[in-house]
């Protein structure tokens, strides 16, 4: 199968300190990838590479089996590439609706729209698809994100890189701060969104749960790729292992 | 704890199966709560002098009063929605009096065509000055309240250095006579229907269009905003330059009715429009905040002056009782904020936190 995404020998220095070191990454259509690696070891700076938030120093993208350059965030939006980030980048005071179409607005047709008018009753309309499809246990439209919890925040978040993604979605730590319940609906709705068709690319520390919900693990350390598990067959020793150097799987 | 964490959870999904009915939404509002308390003034005022208070000029009185404050609120409230603030649009409202007098004064006569060329020219003053404040808010990265402050005294001793000082009354009479004195019908004020517009106009731009959304989204978290691709520098920039163009607008109007250019007397102008923006319900952190409320919150030191200058009392009282609701005015926002990022699992009715029994304080501070 074509990677959806792929990326080989990424390098990038800040000053003296090799963040990616000749790293590689793929990922398939319908699939979720876990990326680990201990703190420092590239993530961060893999998946910014990857969306288009950070130039690479060389190494080469392929999307679908094409070469491309994703050099800015609107070039990986143009790919199909989102990414939902840690601190979320959701507007607390806007509601889901709004947060949802944010930049992207529909606008009314004719006069009105070349006016700024938005067509709100065809955005929440598809909202609400989104928001069914995926499961969102999102219930109160009208109400801004920021007093809803912490959990429905996610789930907006991702509901909203899903409704845009077309290849892949990048999650940085969703489950982080999460309570057990609101966990298990992101993780859920995780596998959703890969049902679709749509690569999932997921950071996380908590490796229970990327055991889960993961079909592949590669491992990250000292900026390079150092290891991929299938994550049936491996183990949380196994994986720890891989992070710390201890153990070394050479086959990547 | 463990066990009252584990009841917030389960306590949850609860809270979501419920959204709030319009009419609560409307309820909650601050504006509207503003509304009631106004509506309580106005009702106190009138039965206490019911012939003075209670009368057709009286209230055409007090509109007039807030017909300029209100164009202003109407940038204002875009700003502060932004996050931002302007100390500047009373300065701004100057100078573009001060330039309209004196390109009408050069052009000479008392024509319609030079007071609509003094007009435009009010009001490119204004918009030039917010453009100013804009790029040094947005590109040079500066603190609104440092900019602004700078341009309030910029722009009031720019006027000084044109007029020396001296202020100007050289307003063409068909100008005084029409928007300044000037009512529709021989009832309506057309200074009330001109403000009626620019709010209708500001309340329109915010709330429906994408304008008004941006306005919003910059204000709660300019760095989603700019993660979804929306181009904040240049939408600050584009609030700012409204802001100042509502004030080159208000520097018109003023010089109409006043027929003078009023050099001395807008030193508290900016703050009085910004405090009735905050007491109307809009925040000062951003993101919250509607045009509605602004002139419900412009009209409450209207109407305080005005009541009590009827009967009797000291109008030195207004500003004590203003400031009151100012400060009010912030708590109660303060506390909805607070709420809010408290998340879902402890939304509660504002009357709550003063009625709220000790046991639920306690399983609070845990």
């Amino acid at each position: 199968m074509t990677p959806a995404l792929e990326a080989r020998g990424l390098r990038r220095e800040f000053g003296h300190v090799r963040a990616l070191d000749g790293a590689d990454f793929d990922v398939d259509p319908g699939e979720v990838v876990a990326l680990i690696g201990d703190n420092g070891a590239g993530k961060s700076t893999l998946v910014k590479a990857l969306s288009g938030s950070l130039a690479v120093d060389s190494g080469e993208l392929y999307s679908d089996g094409q070469r491309v350059a994703i050099d800015t965030p609107a070039a990986a939006r143009s790919l199909g590439i989102e990414t939902v980030y840690q601190d979320l980048a959701l507007a607390p005071h806007l509601d889901p609706v709004q947060n949802m179409y944010l930049g992207r607005e529909v606008m009314r047709s004719g006069l009105l729209g070349h006016l700024g008018f938005m067509d709100h009753v065809e955005m929440k309309e598809n909202t609400r698809r989104a928001f069914a499809d995926l499961g969102a246990t999102v219930r109160d439209f009208a109400a801004p994100v920021g007093s809803m919890s912490g959990g429905q925040r996610q789930q907006i978040a991702v509901a909203r890189a899903a409704a845009w993604a077309s290849r892949v979605i990048f999650l940085d730590e969703p489950t982080a701060a999460l309570g057990v319940v609101q966990t298990r609906n992101v993780l859920d709705l995780i596998r959703r969104v890969r049902d679709r068709g749509i690569a999932v690319v997921l950071i996380s520390h908590s490796m229970p749960h990327v055991i889960e919900v993961a079909d592949r693990i590669q491992v990250l350390r000292l900026g390079r790729r150092v290891a991929t598990y299938d994550a049936k067959k491996t183990s949380m020793e196994e994986l720890v292992g891989a992070m710390t150097g201890a153990i070394s799987q050479g086959a990547t | 704890m463990s066990t009252a964490t584990g009841q917030q959870q389960a306590a949850a999904p609860a809270d979501e199966e419920q959204p709030k009915t319009p009419l609560q939404r409307l309820l909650g509002a601050q504006a509207f709560q503003i509304l009631g308390v106004l509506l309580i003034l106005i009702v106190l005022f009138s039965i206490a002098e019911t012939d003075a208070f209670l009368s057709v000029n009286n209230f055409r009185n007090v509109v007039v009063n807030v017909s300029i404050l209100a164009i202003l609120g109407v940038g204002m409230t875009f700003i502060i929605i932004t996050g931002g603030i302007d100390l500047s649009v009373g300065s701004v409202l100057v100078f573009s009096g001060v330039v309209a007098a004196k390109v009408m004064d050069a052009l000479g006569g008392e024509g319609v065509g030079v007071s609509v060329v003094g007009a435009l020219a009010a009001c490119a003053s204004g918009t030039l000055w917010g453009l100013f404040n804009g790029v040094l808010v947005a590109r040079a990265k500066v603190p609104p309240l440092i900019v602004t402050l700078g341009t309030l005294g910029m722009a009031l001793g720019g006027a000084q250095i044109i007029t020396g000082g001296i202020d100007l009354r050289g307003a063409p009479t068909v100008l005084t006579d029409t928007i300044g004195f000037g009512r529709l019908f021989g009832q309506i004020p057309y200074l009330a229907i001109i403000a009626l517009v620019v709010v209708a106009l500001g309340a329109v731009i915010l709330h429906r269009t994408r304008f008004g959304r941006y306005t919003y989204a910059v204000g709660s978290n300019d760095e989603a905003a700019r993660r979804v691709g929306v181009k904040v520098d240049r939408h600050l920039i584009l609030v700012y330059t409204l802001a100042g163009f509502c004030a080159g607008l208000a520097g018109i109007l003023n010089l109409a009715f006043y027929a003078s250019t009023t050099i001395a007397g807008q030193s508290n102008t900016a703050l009085n429009v910004i405090a009735g923006v905050v007491i109307g319900g809009t925040s000062l952190f951003g993101g919250i905040g509607t045009v509605a409320g602004t002139v419900i919150g412009l009209f409450i030191p209207a109407v305080l002056q005005n009541g009590f200058v009827i009967m009797g009392v000291q109008p030195f009282w207004q500003q004590v009782v203003v400031g009151a609701f100012l400060i009010a005015a912030v708590y109660v926002d303060q506390v909805r904020r607070a709420a809010a990022t408290r998340g879902a699992s402890s939304r509660r009715s504002l009357s709550s936190r003063f009625s709220r029994p000790s046991g639920a304080r306690r399983k609070e501070s845990q």
